[in-house]
């Protein structure tokens, strides 16, 4: 294996549990001492752990671009979130919603918001949470050929989706 | 609208620690980070762009009922000295300092609570308080938040949360911080394998300054990292929780200091007086690392119980850029530390000598009073 840094022969490897996520880092003795990791108690392990110092934690590459897409409020590409690893504008998140997925896998303890939601989207929020859980109950049940159950589900499904969508003026 | 001069006269609530219970945990922080719908990112936006999300923004946060007479200023039209001095006080950020036209800052009377506006992201609020204060200072923020929502249009995704620059920081948009003081943990060579185990449940361990900065003085802020897929509320549970347990640690750790070695804690402290008491020449390390000996001499009861908010206070005035604020003109690093030394001799000056021979006693004692220690 390749030392993480430089790319010389590692020898030291480090183990790390993040959010339930195994994260190995491989160092080479050089890279190793500098770093301070030969040193237990080294401050300069835990900012090692933590991300480059003087850096903000990793943000992972990309996935590689595919045909050229631009978001198209912002005209930002998949190549310059290579190149800067920021986002454009919020719509990005749309236009790149595979790429988003892939890049916040073990990112955070989660894929999903569970928070504060804005005053005027609370309902509409909570209405979409509901309706993500109840179109999963329903492949869930397919899959299990529960018939009857899916069918129950698909009625309360379009009961929500015809349900009062919220005026927007 | 409030001058910058009279914004900095005084120092804010949290730097002084004024009510609160500061021996290890100085200060509490909550940032959010927040954007706007259908504009671009500030990293992003040409500077027409970022001038118009400004006008979008400024209004709002200046009709805030908190930023009644507010300090309110394009960080263009801020000296580099003035928006170091924002950046000593934690009122901004190194990288907000940085950017150019288009970026501002709004700053409430108190410091306690501060918006730049264009940062890495349109809006990054953050609310500051003195102590073990996580909670109240989110809820402080969380009702400004939602404050602004009323008239701005702030980028939500029902799946991903509040929608941010880096993805680092989608879902709760929120870093909850708190400054702790951990001079025992550091002197019984403890701290590693403290920070290790802090850092194992996915919390982050930085320096003074955040982000990149080494630690000085014996201080540490510890703040979460994951932002999505947990509740503000299960976030600041945890932090609440460890940070709990590293303060019972290091005040396990200073009670174990003095009772093995006390002749080595009387020693530190009394370096630290005589050299801080005596320097002509200080630089900013040697300076905060000593000042961390008084604070913790004024903790174990060898310097009278007020020494810590004398200390927090020096803490921030032996800045670099605060040195050159208060001579008002530009110095070199050799005059910045013959004044530091100055300042720093003037304010402990009515500091007697460590009482060392009190200590002694009440470690001495089979049934030392608690509220001494």
């Amino acid at each position: 294996m390749d030392c993480d840094i430089c790319g010389n022969k590692a020898k030291v490897h480090l183990t790390q549990l993040v959010g339930g996520q195994i994260k190995k880092i491989a160092l080479c003795d050089s890279c190793a001492k500098e770093k301070g990791v030969t040193d237990p108690t080294g401050f300069a392990l835990a900012e090692m752990l933590l991300g480059k110092p003087g850096g903000k934690p990793a943000v992972p590459m990309p996935p590689s671009a595919g045909p050229t897409r631009h978001c198209p409020t912002c005209g930002f590409t998949l190549d310059d979130l290579r190149r800067i690893r920021r986002f454009g504008c919020a719509d990005c998140y749309a236009t790149f919603h595979d790429e988003v997925a892939q890049m916040l896998r073990g990112m955070h303890k989660g894929t999903h918001h569970c928070g504060k939601v804005p005053a005027g989207l609370m309902e509409q929020h909570a209405r979409t949470q509901r309706l993500d859980e109840l179109r999963g109950k329903l492949e869930l049940a397919v899959t299990a050929e529960n018939y009857e159950e899916a069918a129950g589900l698909r009625d309360e499904i379009r009961r929500i989706e015809t349900r009062a969508t919220p005026v927007t003026d | 609208m409030m001058r910058f001069s009279t914004l900095v006269k005084n120092p804010a609530d949290w730097m002084t620690g004024e009510g609160a219970d500061t021996a290890i945990v100085l200060t509490s922080r909550i940032r959010l980070a927040r954007n706007l719908k259908g504009e671009s990112f500030p990293g992003w936006a040409k500077k027409e762009q970022r001038r118009h999300a400004l006008e979008l923004m400024r209004p709002a946060a200046e009709a805030l009922p908190c930023m009644k007479d507010a300090f309110s200023q394009e960080l263009d039209d801020l000296s580099s000295v003035q928006k170091q001095v924002l950046v000593e006080r934690h009122l901004i950020s190194r990288e907000h300092a940085a950017r150019g036209e288009g970026s501002a800052a709004v700053i409430e009377r108190r410091q306690s609570i501060a918006l730049m506006l264009n940062e890495e992201d349109h809006l990054r609020m953050q609310s500051i308080r003195p102590g073990m204060e996580l909670r109240s200072a989110y809820e402080a923020l969380a009702a400004i938040d939602t404050q602004l929502e009323n008239s701005l249009e702030i980028a939500f995704d029902h799946e991903l949360g509040y929608l941010t620059t880096c993805p680092t920081n989608l879902g709760t948009g929120m870093r909850a911080s708190a400054m702790l003081h951990l001079p025992a943990l550091v002197l019984s060579d403890q701290i590693g394998q403290v920070l290790q185990a802090v850092n194992k449940i996915g919390l982050a361990v930085r320096g003074l300054y955040g982000e990149g900065t080494e630690s000085l003085g014996n201080l540490f802020q510890i703040s979460n990292q994951s932002t999505l897929g947990e509740s503000e509320e299960t976030i600041l549970r945890r932090l609440e929780r460890v940070i709990a347990q590293v303060a019972t640690h290091e005040r396990n750790a200073r009670d174990k200091l003095l009772e093995d070695d006390p002749e080595m804690v009387s020693d530190k402290i009394g370096r630290a007086y005589g050299v801080l008491r005596h320097a002509w020449i200080i630089d900013s390390k040697e300076a905060l690392n000593h000042l961390s000996l008084l604070r913790l001499g004024g903790d174990l009861g060898f310097l009278p119980a007020d020494t810590a908010r004398t200390c927090d206070s020096l803490l921030m005035d032996i800045q670099p850029a605060h040195l050159q604020l208060h001579s008002g003109r530009k110095l070199s690093p050799e005059e910045r530390d013959s004044i530091r030394a100055e300042i720093v001799r003037a304010r402990l000056q009515s500091l007697e000598a460590p009482d060392i021979s009190s200590t002694r006693k009440k470690n001495d004692s089979p049934d030392p009073n608690p509220d001494l220690l």
